[in-house]
């Protein structure tokens, strides 16, 4: 009936994962219950969970990276003290729940933080700076997040029923073959990334088409802003590699489930196909993930240095050489595959060779700020601490793409402090800066400056001390993934790196504070006119937070930094002509997305544990949810002529007074 | 008070690169239609792993029987007569909606469907008999990579059946509405692009199979 789901699933025996899973429930309880009790559950499902709109999906990914972080932070914290008392002795976590700890903290960082985050700011703010109302597909894009979700869900719900995978962040065969991991963890694993990954790749189709087919008039490739360019290389290498991923899980899942040969040691499989397939998706990850932040970062600088990006034609340029070089990489996460020296030789250069756009980028960001004037407000200190931090982890990166010097440092701790300098450094440093550069943006208000600056500080110098004594220990010769460890000379580098995860523990305190201050002294922080760090692009030429149609009249661009031109003219002419409303049609708000995540954690979860009736009923659920939503009659709905002016008037009006105080410059 | 920084219209002087004028964003039968052109493209590539896998397990037949011992080419003739048949008659079920007929739209799509379903018969019969003669997946690496690439394809085509029976029903409902159109208008392009990717397994798998 249940498969292999018995009892003996729940870990009662291991404290840490219960009371954990037990924190989480309570915690989740709670909140429902407060949602309940208080009255705000016709609120939640209208306004959020069933919401098409580009906006509010936005939001809700990123309030699941932050949600996430804080999971897979905590991994980081065990795994740092562990190693940190685990000298000479077994510490206090055993192998195998060491194991899964390395394993989540790998997956949830990359696939349910680093993702969402990135997502979620492209969906808030793409649509914005293209001047239009929506995204190509609002539906879709509500599925696209619910299955992330879902996938996010997977991987926790293994914390208290069954296990996870104990395999690293990437399920190397032969080890996750049912041979040698007979356990649920691998299968929690795939399935929730399956999932997740149908839910990137919708994402990645709806942003490619938004960017290319929706956009304002006037609009040109060459008139937009770097992030929408950036976005759109992202989601063609999501779009061009996350199949891969599919296709490489596929496989591994029918080696586990069905007796499949693709990877085992038996009858033929081949195992090295696993590191090829799953890099070939792999190191496009990376820049998936990276390029984003590198749009937010030209968003920042050239916000708050007042100048136009520095060379913006060789920015797109850079981008997209970025995007088509990243897939020609992928062997240098295994030069020691012995794939030979010619092979390694190709594949070193071309590592190196990538190095040069980023070259080209970090260049002009620094003259972007030359001669500017610039506020170093938090989210300009974010791109300020990056350029330098990702400097010296590109630095160690073009270091390892030499394949003799990899030889002695793959897989050692020198690897793992160069992936988090550059992921750290470059990917969630962009998705803080773009968070506290967008957050007045999405609620209104900006967040305190105060608390802001002191969890970059303690972020900065948090990282440093944490990942500076990593590379000296990879030097030392220590390897990553170590439940204990009997050398000496590797324990005080260790204790200091441990002191630095604390750094991070008390920023990451500092940021959950600043968000609950910012939430109470609202009103102080108030954003009226929706332009509120005297902005460039068009998500500044509506209100904060902006109205379901984004814009009453989609703006006709003329040039680059197009809201910068409309405030010059504006100022100059003053113009209060008569505007003519129009009622605005915008899709209908629709429970898709949730209802077909649902059947999907049904289905996953059902999957994993071999309960095949209810894989059936799941499937069923969806698929009939789908039938529902395609015979729907209405898919939009009006907002009238009267409504849309009303908005825009009080918008204007704002704006109106903030030209005026300031003595109409 | 005077402003910090220049603002002009053309601050990196792209003039030539935006010339072109852009007029707005473009009408939803071309985003729908180009969003599913982005999905097909990435299902090709999901494909393309698979015959990647297959390519680098061709040989890997752990003792067991080859493609050229086991592939049969005169039913596999038969199974691509019925797709590439069944893309055709699928093509006029899209004249019969470009013209609003019904009555054809239906007949002709019930066609493609018994076109599909005999391909996924006669591609059920052969999995069988090869399972049957102890060539089934776990025989060996070849044949996993073998029995996931063709019926990943035909996986698609069962999908596609689905879909297809979808659209039959909901045209017969409702009648041939924008967002109906712009839903067959992307069913038509998948049926089509399960022939592009069949030409590829045919050629691939049978004929290199058949001869090696």
């Amino acid at each position: 009936m249940f498969g292999k789901l018995t009892w003996a699933a729940i870990p009662i025996d291991q404290p840490i994962p219960l009371v954990a899973g037990a924190v989480v429930l309570v915690v989740i309880l709670a909140v429902i219950m407060w949602v309940v009790v208080k009255g705000h559950l016709p609120y939640l499902w209208q306004e959020w969970i069933t919401s098409v709109d580009h906006k509010r999906i936005g939001v809700m990914y990123t309030l699941l990276a932050m949600v996430m972080l804080l999971r897979g932070f905590s991994d980081a914290i065990l795994m740092r003290a562990q190693q940190s008392v685990a000298f000479q002795s077994q510490g206090f976590l055993p192998p195998e729940h060491y194991n899964q700890i390395f394993s989540a903290h790998g997956t949830i960082m990359i696939f349910f933080v680093g993702m969402p985050f990135v997502i979620g700011l492209m969906n808030l703010v793409v649509p914005l700076q293209l001047g239009v109302r929506d995204v190509a597909f609002p539906t879709l894009n509500s599925v696209g997040f619910w299955l992330t979700a879902t996938g996010a869900l997977l991987v926790n719900i293994s914390l208290v029923v069954g296990e996870f995978a104990r395999t690293g962040w990437l399920p190397y065969p032969p080890l996750s073959e049912l041979t040698y991991s007979p356990g649920v963890g691998v299968d929690y694993y795939l399935w929730s990334l399956q999932i997740s990954g149908v839910g990137t790749l919708v994402a990645g189709i709806n942003l490619v088409t938004t960017v290319l087919k929706i956009r304002t008039k006037g609009m040109n490739y060459m008139r937009m802003p770097m992030f929408c360019w950036t976005t759109l290389a992202s989601n063609l290498l999501i779009v061009a590699a996350f199949p891969i991923l599919t296709a490489t899980l596929a496989m591994l899942l029918l080696d586990r489930y069905l007796g499949f040969h693709f990877f085992t040691n038996e009858a033929g499989g081949n195992v090295m196909m696993f590191m090829n397939l799953i890099w070939a998706w792999g190191h496009p990850e990376v820049y998936i993930l990276v390029l984003p932040a590198f749009g937010i970062f030209s968003e920042v600088v050239s916000t708050f240095s007042g100048k136009p990006l520095f060379g913006y034609r060789s920015m797109v340029l850079a981008t997209m050489a970025i995007c088509i070089i990243s897939f020609m990489v992928w062997l240098h996460h295994f030069f020691t595959m012995g794939a030979g020296p010619t092979v390694n030789a190709v594949f070193g250069i071309a590592s190196m060779i990538i190095a040069v756009p980023t070259g080209v980028k970090i260049y002009n960001w620094l003259f972007t700020m030359f001669a500017g004037r610039i506020r170093f407000t938090t989210p300009m200190m974010w791109s300020t601490g990056f350029m330098v931090t990702f400097a010296i982890g590109g630095l160690t990166g073009v270091l390892l793409a030499v394949p003799p010097a990899d030889f002695l440092l793959h897989n050692s701790l020198f690897l793992v402090a160069h992936f988090h300098n550059v992921i750290i450094g470059g990917v969630l440093f962009g998705a803080f800066a773009g968070y506290t550069y967008w957050f007045p943006k999405a609620f209104g208000f900006r967040l305190d400056e105060r608390l802001g600056m002191a969890a970059f500080w303690l972020w900065l110098s948090g990282f440093y001390l944490a990942f500076v004594p990593l590379y000296a220990v990879g030097f030392l010769g220590m390897t990553r993934r170590m439940q204990h460890y009997d050398i000496e000379v590797w324990r005080p580098w260790l204790m200091v790196a441990s002191i630095g995860a604390m750094l991070i523990l008390i920023a990451i305190i500092c940021q959950v504070l600043q968000l609950a201050v910012s939430i109470r002294n609202r009103e102080a922080l108030r954003d009226t006119t929706g332009d509120p760090w005297d902005g460039r692009s068009l998500e500044w030429a509506t209100s904060s937070p902006p109205p379901a149609f984004n814009f009453a009249f989609l703006p006709d661009v003329t040039g680059e930094d197009a809201y910068w031109a409309i405030k010059r003219h504006a100022t100059l002419e003053a113009s209060e002509k008569p505007r003519d409303y129009q009622p605005i049609e915008m899709p209908r708000n629709s429970p898709t997305g949730f209802v077909c995540a649902f059947f999907a954690t049904v289905m996953g979860f059902a999957l994993i544990w071999h309960i095949w009736w209810m894989v059936v009923a799941g499937f069923i659920g969806a698929f009939s949810t789908f039938v529902v939503f395609a015979w729907r009659d209405y898919d939009e709905y009006e907002i009238p002529a009267e409504e849309v002016a009303r908005i825009d008037r009080a918008n204007l009006a704002a704006r109106r007074e903030l030209v005026t105080a300031a003595g109409g410059s | 008070m005077t402003l910090t920084a220049v603002a002009r219209e053309d601050p990196h002087h792209l003039g030539v690169l935006v010339d072109v004028a852009h007029e707005g964003p473009a009408p939803k039968r071309i985003v729908t239609g180009f969003g599913f052109w982005i999905f097909l493209l990435s299902d090709i590539v999901m494909f393309s792993c698979f015959f990647a896998a297959y390519a680098v397990l061709l040989g890997r037949t752990a003792g067991g029987p080859s493609g050229a011992e086991l592939f049969n080419l005169h039913s596999v003739a038969l199974e691509t007569a019925c797709l590439l048949l069944s893309s055709f008659v699928c093509g006029m079920a899209s004249i019969a909606a470009d013209e609003r007929n019904h009555f054809w739209f239906q007949i002709a799509m019930a066609v493609t469907c018994v076109l599909g379903l005999a391909f996924l018969a006669i591609e059920f019969h052969e999995f069988a008999d090869l399972v049957a003669r102890g060539a089934g997946p776990t025989r060996s690496a070849f044949l996993s990579a073998f029995f996931t690439l063709v019926g990943c394809h035909g996986l698609h085509v069962s999908a596609g059946i689905l879909w297809l029976l979808t659209m039959m029903a909901q045209v017969f409902a409702k009648g041939f509405r924008a967002d109906i159109e712009r839903r067959f208008l992307c069913f038509a392009l998948f049926w089509h692009a399960l022939d592009i990717i069949w030409v590829a397994v045919f050629s691939v798998v049978y004929l290199i199979g058949s001869a090696a």
